[in-house]
């Protein structure tokens, strides 16, 4: 992907995104070829309330694209920090292996930041202000369930999956929004599939690391997280479909298909309304 | 749910070449109603029309697999590369290579089994315009050897993470383009899984993610150039969409 020809073609796609998502316009459209018998569904553009005030200033007609590109920045932002605190954390990481994949992790964050960054201002919009995180998911207070994360490897590894995890989700949840969006569909694309290596790996670690994750495996069985605590099963919730598009993949058309089977092949979306229930406690009020 | 879809049909039938247009309209419709089975069967009658072959639509008379046009072309695709994965870890499975680990052998079981579920759900998905089940040539593939294994089992995954990734943009239903995007990310897991059994660590090195952070993306034909080494049936991708 070259990132001269992501940027040349975003004019092009932010009018073709304005055209599609400007509901009255289209449903105009619709109704006037298809002769008045279909019904229309609109897109729905609702704007987040967490995110709200890192748009105040974006152009109007930009912020279909703008928008997506700053939710993804902003979970890009809470990685990259997450990992870069971790790794300036002495003892907690086990040197060799262990830090290597963090520092490989960290990189890529680092660098979806910067390339979002770079995207949404060629797109003329502002990249969203970088937020103040509170790791341990105190909201601020620094003494959230999670205050131990950068002095446990254990529960690093548990945040680090639940992120991961979780970021492949948003990333899903957001592609209806961006269908036909040419080339910022594509890079969200090599987005998402990096973010779900990680996770593997993630996990991986977990497995390797870690006592009492159960079988926790590369993949998402049911809506296991493998971490004993509830607070991350927001992020797992709904993992354990196992119909896709009305069709039973369960022993579909009698090959020996198991429910674990069925909801590992498949990982499920989360919308931005239940992404940012998750990461809310993790940014300072 | 829209009552049109049975006028939708008719009208659809009665085009002699489906315009992007109406064929995008049509299917949004059509899985917003009842999902992709639907689809299939209503475009059905107008594969019929514009093929001569008795025994399967996409075919043609030498034996070469035409993936169709549209979104059906994209999922024609998907459902060929499925194909490839899932023969493969079924003879991977079946006959297990040397001294493998009982922790390989439960990871590429489940492998196996994401991959068959993939396919038979593009099947199921496609009903009559699903292209025909494919042949395959694994004589370059030596099943007794881990390292061919797992050398072949990491190439058709980053492979398929990069055919997923470069065809979203081809895809104009949302319904399509998020079932997908379902399917790449556990994809990308088996890429990293496999990965990381061959050399620990290198799940996302550098060979598959560039300096921006970006996986792998190919077009269809960029893919079809790779993965033909391993299909012995022909296959005419000349009707996919293209950017």
């Amino acid at each position: 992907m070259n990132l001269n020809n992501i940027f040349g073609e975003i004019e092009k796609v932010d009018a073709d995104m304005y055209d599609r998502l400007n509901t009255r316009r289209s449903a105009f459209k619709e109704f006037a070829s298809a002769g008045g018998k279909m019904a229309l569904a609109a897109v729905p553009l609702a704007l987040g309330s967490l995110f709200q005030k890192s748009y105040a200033g974006t152009k109007s007609t930009k912020d279909s694209v703008v928008d997506i590109l700053n939710y993804a920045l902003t979970l890009e932002y809470l990685e990259s920090a997450f990992y870069n605190m971790a790794l300036a954390s002495p003892g907690l990481i086990p040197g060799g292996a262990a830090t290597g994949a963090i520092q490989t992790i960290a990189k890529h964050e680092m660098a979806h930041v910067a390339f979002l960054k770079s995207a949404i201002m060629a797109a003329g919009g502002t990249p969203a202000p970088l937020p103040v995180f509170d790791f341990s998911a105190g909201a601020g207070s620094g003494m959230g369930p999670f205050k131990d994360v950068f002095s446990s490897f254990e529960l690093f590894l548990n945040v680090a999956q639940t992120f991961e995890d979780t970021g492949v989700r948003a990333y899903k949840g957001r592609a209806a929004e961006i269908v036909q969006g040419g080339a910022y569909l594509t890079a969200a694309l090599q987005i998402h599939s990096v973010e779900a290596r990680h996770a593997a790996h993630i996990r991986s670690m977990r497995k390797a690391y870690g006592s009492g994750v159960g079988n926790v495996k590369p993949w998402i069985t049911g809506k296991m997280s493998g971490i004993n605590s509830p607070l991350v099963q927001a992020s797992y919730d709904g993992e354990d479909n196992t119909k896709q598009a009305t069709i039973e993949i369960v022993n579909i058309n009698g090959f020996s298909i198991s429910f674990d089977a069925a909801t590992e092949a498949w990982d499920e979306p989360l919308t931005k309304d239940q992404v940012l229930a998750i990461v809310t406690p993790f940014f300072k009020k | 749910m829209p009552k049109s879809l049975s006028e939708t049909n008719q009208m659809e039938a009665s085009e002699t070449k489906i315009s992007q247009l109406s064929r995008r309209k049509f299917l949004g419709y059509a899985s917003a109603a009842t999902g992709l089975m639907v689809v299939a069967s209503a475009c059905n009658k107008e594969q019929v029309m514009n093929t001569t072959s008795t025994q399967n639509t996409n075919v043609t008379a030498d034996g070469t697999v035409d993936l169709g046009t549209g979104d059906i072309g994209i999922l024609n695709y998907a459902y060929a590369l499925e194909q490839l994965e899932a023969a493969f870890y079924t003879m991977v499975i079946s006959k297990p290579y040397s001294n493998i680990s009982p922790m390989e052998l439960a990871m590429l079981t489940d492998v196996r089994d994401h991959e068959i579920s993939h396919r038979e759900f593009f099947k199921n998905a496609l009903g009559g315009m699903a292209i025909p089940a494919l042949d395959f040539d694994w004589s370059t593939i030596t099943f007794t050897s881990r390292d061919s294994v797992l050398g072949t089992a990491k190439a058709f995954e980053d492979l398929g993470v990069s055919a997923y990734n470069g065809a979203g943009r081809l895809i104009k239903s949302a319904d399509y383009l998020v079932l997908a995007g379902k399917i790449v990310s556990v994809e990308a897991r088996h890429a990293a899984a496999i990965r990381d059994l061959i050399a620990n660590g290198t799940f996302a090195d550098d060979t598959t993610v560039d300096a921006m952070g970006l996986d792998m993306a190919r077009k269809p034909l960029e893919v079809l150039a790779i993965a033909g080494a391993y299909i012995k049936t022909k296959i005419d991708p000349s009707h996919l969409p293209t950017y």
